[in-house]
This record gives structure tokens, sequence and C-alpha cells, in this order.
């Protein structure tokens, strides 16, 4: 028995709702409400993070406004006295630098592993060599902070900081003294965290292209280089996009290794040498003993942005993976 | 050129490895495992706490991160549905929320409602950041079930539920499994949403409301003191740390290779 049975006029989802719901009153499945409701746990996470987040910052962005965000002071007291002077600025573009300089360094290396993984390697290395980056991938990032201070800290700034300095000490990116703690060690360390797992995303990315694409290109006589540029990329070009996007999310959020090389200084400056701080630095180094609420209310704001620029990230990019998945199925050449 | 890109990427492992491995063993005795940290710059002393903290917080995190996980990654996988779809890109967008934000959360949530950092907040920050892994691995193992298998079941007149409970939970456990412990994995190796909520504990734990000490939290601390002794013995509490995360790691992927090949 329906709605139309019955003889009412409906809208078509009104009608579906009402003989869903029949039909299960009448053939109850309690096991489909227990997942559900286990289900319903995902989306409802979500508003509570953004009220509970959002709530910790308004006392911030109450004297602050939006000039919080590009507020370029991060004074928690003022030598002489008087109310905190907190902008998010300097937190921002330690957070812009380091992960700008970091996925430079990534993208090349990450595509170059992900083709090399789907489409070079001889078959017997291949699982081996897709292990190893899994092991890459899973090591503590707590771990990978404890090897920069004691390894590449030191590296960087006894080898790398004074050959760059001498060779490229003209621009100011390159200038001031260096002692190792700063952007360019973070993004250094950045970067190699974010190879492992930007790279697996390429693969699976490149390992998505219909096999006859291939196919009709190594029948035509391309050669193996000439089939990944002509056939393999122009399809995958979407994924590889959403590859960076997810890999740029990982690296702004990524908190523990940065915050044990970047030197924790709140101040913005133009040499990569110079220490700074990163969204999740401040955080991770301020947040326990703020005593002024205005000061924590600050570092949830920080939060709240850091919060946005992920989400955004995260769902354009699986967005786009959506849509290149779907267009494979169908066989589709973008 | 490609493969020069991956022996590059290979560099850092070799080396942290051989680092974590050479420091770390230095660092082992059996105290080591059976006392409290040490004050920093103090010698001796062990992990026994830190162990502790983070064996009971995983725990914690587990009894109610799992279950939840599993179910909702039945429903994702089940009962399809354009909601379905909706969840599945919400719980794919949670797992690349940064872990600092969960504990920034969690922190709003419960330290700030019962005024002290406490192990119960750890271990739920955890547990909110296991939700979406487990059931996103679910629904991917689940979908790997032939249809043929669902179908049969369903003909045989099993209902829906009794399919899935019996039939097709069974069959993809392997699977199932497989996320859930690199699941554990992950979250034994979170350090920030801790620093937030459960801050850390010289002492052994006799109380889940006090606060509690993990493994990586001890790293941090010990290892950004600048203290040569203490640093040693970051890496002594590394070594252990990677040991079973890593190790977590190798089981499950060995397991699961074998299983591809024998399906071949």
């Amino acid at each position: 028995m329906n709605l139309r049975q019955l003889g009412i006029r409906s809208k078509a989802w009104v009608r579906q709702l009402v003989d869903k719901t029949l039909a299960w009153t009448s053939h109850p499945d309690p096991l489909q409400l227990l997942v559900l409701a286990a289900a319903l746990s995902i989306p409802v996470t979500w508003p509570i993070i953004i009220d509970r987040v959002y709530v910790g910052s308004i006392l911030a962005f109450r004297p602050f406004g939006l000039g919080f965000i590009i507020g370029s002071t991060w004074i928690v007291s003022p030598p002489g006295g008087g109310p905190p002077l907190l902008g998010a600025l300097p937190a921002l573009s330690g957070s812009g630098v380091t992960t700008i300089f970091a996925l430079l360094i990534a993208v090349p290396v990450s595509l170059g592993v992900g083709l090399f993984q789907s489409e070079l390697a001889p078959k017997q290395i291949r699982a081996p060599s897709v292990f190893l980056v899994e092991m890459l991938a899973a090591v503590p990032s707590v771990v990978y902070g404890l090897w920069g201070i004691v390894v590449l800290v030191p590296f960087m700034g006894v080898n790398v900081d004074p050959s760059l300095k001498s060779a490229l000490g003209f621009l100011p990116l390159f200038s001031g003294s260096a002692n190792g703690f700063g952007m360019l060690t973070a993004g250094v360390i950045l970067a190699i965290m974010v190879v492992p797992y930007a790279s697996s995303i390429m693969r699976e990315v490149f390992a998505a292209v219909p096999k006859a694409q291939r196919e009709a290109m190594i029948a035509l006589g391309a050669t193996n280089w000439e089939t990944v540029r002509k056939s393999v990329m122009p399809f995958a070009r979407a994924g590889v996009v959403a590859a960076i996007m997810l890999a740029l999310g990982r690296a702004i959020g990524e908190t523990m290794a940065v915050t044990m090389t970047i030197g924790n200084t709140a101040k913005i400056s133009t040499s990569l040498f110079a220490p700074a701080y990163s969204i999740p630095s401040i955080i991770a180094n301020e947040f326990v003993g703020s005593e002024n609420p205005l000061h924590l209310s600050s570092l949830f704001a920080l939060g709240l942005i850091l919060f946005a620029i992920t989400f955004l990230m995260n769902i354009g990019a699986r967005l786009l993976i959506r849509q290149l998945s779907f267009k494979a199925r169908r066989g589709h050449v973008a | 050129m490609s493969s020069a890109c991956f022996l590059v990427a290979l560099i850092p492992l070799i080396s942290i490895l051989y680092y974590t491995v050479n420091e770390g063993y230095a660092a082992l005795n059996l105290n080591f495992f059976t006392q409290i940290t040490p004050p920093i710059g103090g010698s001796g002393g062990g992990i026994l706490n830190a162990l502790q903290g983070t064996l009971l917080m995983v725990g914690l995190a587990s009894s109610f991160g799992i279950p939840l996980g599993v179910l909702a990654g039945s429903y994702l996988a089940e009962y399809p549905s354009s909601f379905s779809n909706g969840v599945r890109l919400l719980a794919d967008a949670l797992t690349g929320v940064p872990s600092i934000i969960t504990g920034i959360f969690v922190y709003a949530l419960i330290v700030i409602t019962t005024h002290h950092f406490s192990a119960w907040s750890g271990g739920v920050a955890l547990g909110s950041i296991m939700i979406p892994i487990v059931a996103v691995s679910t629904q991917e193992a689940l979908r790997l079930v032939p249809p043929e298998i669902r179908e049969g079941a369903l003909a045989l007149g099993i209902s829906r539920s009794r399919t899935l409970l019996q039939v097709l939970l069974s069959t993809a456990k392997k699977g199932i499994v497989t996320g859930i412990v690199l699941a554990l994995a992950r979250v034994m190796g979170e350090t920030a949403p801790l620093l937030l909520t459960a801050l850390g504990n010289q002492f052994l734990l006799t109380n889940l409301n006090d606060q509690a000490a993990s493994l990586t939290i001890v790293i941090y601390n010990f290892g950004t003191s600048g203290d040569p002794r203490a640093v040693h013995f970051a890496w002594g509490v590394a070594l252990i740390l990677l040991l079973l995360v890593l190790g977590l790691n190798i089981i499950v992927r060995m397991a699961s290779r074998q299983k591809l090949q024998a399906n071949q």
C-alpha cells in the first residue's frame, strides 16, 4: 500500500519518505537504525567542532574584529603593560612560507615517486617500494621532530644555510644569521613528511587511468615517457591537483615536527633562516599555560582559521577525486 | 628521473631508522621498562608511566572508536544513498582535520567543562580521530566483498541485517581488522591532541581523571629540553614507539599481502 493507491497527491520526495517509513514499520530492521546512528556520529561531529572552536574565538574577534587576521603583531604582554596586541599574521605568514616551500620540494618529488611506482618500476620492485613509502608515512611526527632537532637542524645550520647564504645572500630570502632553527628547516622537514602522503595519492590517481589509454599509445609505438606525458597525465590532471590540495592541507596542519624545528618566535621576517611560528606550532606552544583569556581566545581563533583552510582543501580535493573516478568508470578523457 | 625521486625520498627513512635504532638502543636497559620517567636532566628512570598512559588512552579510544567506526562503515557500504555519500565525504574530510584542531575541540568540550586535564579527554580525542579512519576502511573492505555473496545470502531469504552480521562482516573480516590496526598505530603516535588534553604526568596513573603521560609527550618534552641526557632518553622512547607503530604496520601489511597472493 502506498500513497498513490490511497489517492493522495504529493511531491515525489514526500511520497518516497512516507513509503520508506511504511515499508520500514512493516519490516523493521533494527540493525539499520543502529548503523545509521553510528554513521550519524560523523556528520554530527562537524557542527560540534565548528561551534566549540568558534565560541572559543569570539572573545578575540570582538576587540580585533576581522583585523585580527591581518594584525601583524603577536605581543602577549606588552612591555609597558596594557592589553595584549594579538594578530594572526605572524603565525599565518610562518605557516604560508613553510607550506609553500615544502610543496615546492614535495610536489615534484612525489609526482616522480607516484609515476615510478605506478608506471615505470619493474614489477618485482613495485610492492617493496610501496611498502617502504608506507613505512615513511607511518613514522609518528614527533619522531620526525626529534630527528629534526638532533640531525636536520645541525646539518642545515652547519652545511646548508651558510652555503645558501654565500651563494644567494644578496636576496633578502637568504640573509641574516642562521643557526638551523627556522622556516627553512621546518619547510624541509615538512616536505619530507608530505612526500609519502602525496605520492601514495598520486599513485592511486595514476592507477585509476584506464589500461586502454596506455595500451593505445604503446600500440602506436610511443615510448614509456610519451605514454605518461600524452595519455596518463592528461587523464590524471584533476587527480594530481587534488593530491596537491590534500598535501597542502596536511602540511599546513602538521604540528609536532614543525614546532620542534621552526624556532618558535612570533615575528614576521623576510629571511627563510629566521625563526618563526606556524599556526599549529603557536597553538601547541602557548595554549596550555596561557593565562590571559584574550590570549587563549586568539589561539582558538587561529585554530578556526586553520580549520577553515584545511576544510576547504579537503572537501575540494575529495570532490575532484570523485569526479575523476566517475570519469574513469565511464572511460572518458579529460 | 623518477627512480631518483624515489631514492631521494628514502634517504630520510634510512637516516631516521639508523638514528633511532643506534641512539635508542644505547638508552635501553631493564629499568627503562620498570621505572617512571626521571626529571629532565636527571639520570636513570624509565617509561613505565608513559607506556601505561599511552596504552590506557589508546584503549579508551578503541572502546568507542572501533565499534562506532565499524558500524558507521557498515552503514556507508550497505545502505547506499545520497545521504551516505555525503557522510562519506564528511568522513574523508574529517580524516584531514589537523589533529591539533581535534585537541582544541576536545579541550573546549571536556577540559573546560571539567576544569582539569585528564586521561579521559586524551582518550576521547584519540577516539574521535579513530572513528572516521575505521569507518572509511570498513566501507572499503565491505565493498570488496563479491556481490554474489551478498546476493546469494539475500536470495536464501536471510534478512539484510543477518546478511551484514553473519555473512558480510565475517567475509570482510581481514580487511576490517587491517583498518582497525592501522588506526591504532596512527593514534598511538599522536602528540598534538594529547598536549591539549592529557598534558603529561611524571607519575603512574591511578585515576582516569588525572593528567596522563604518553610516549609521544615524553619524546616531545625531553627532545626539546636541550639537555643532552634528556635527548638521549627521548631516543630510547622513540625506539619503543617506532617498534610499536611500525611493528603493527608491518604485521598487518604482511598479513594482507599473503591474502592477496592466496587469491591470485
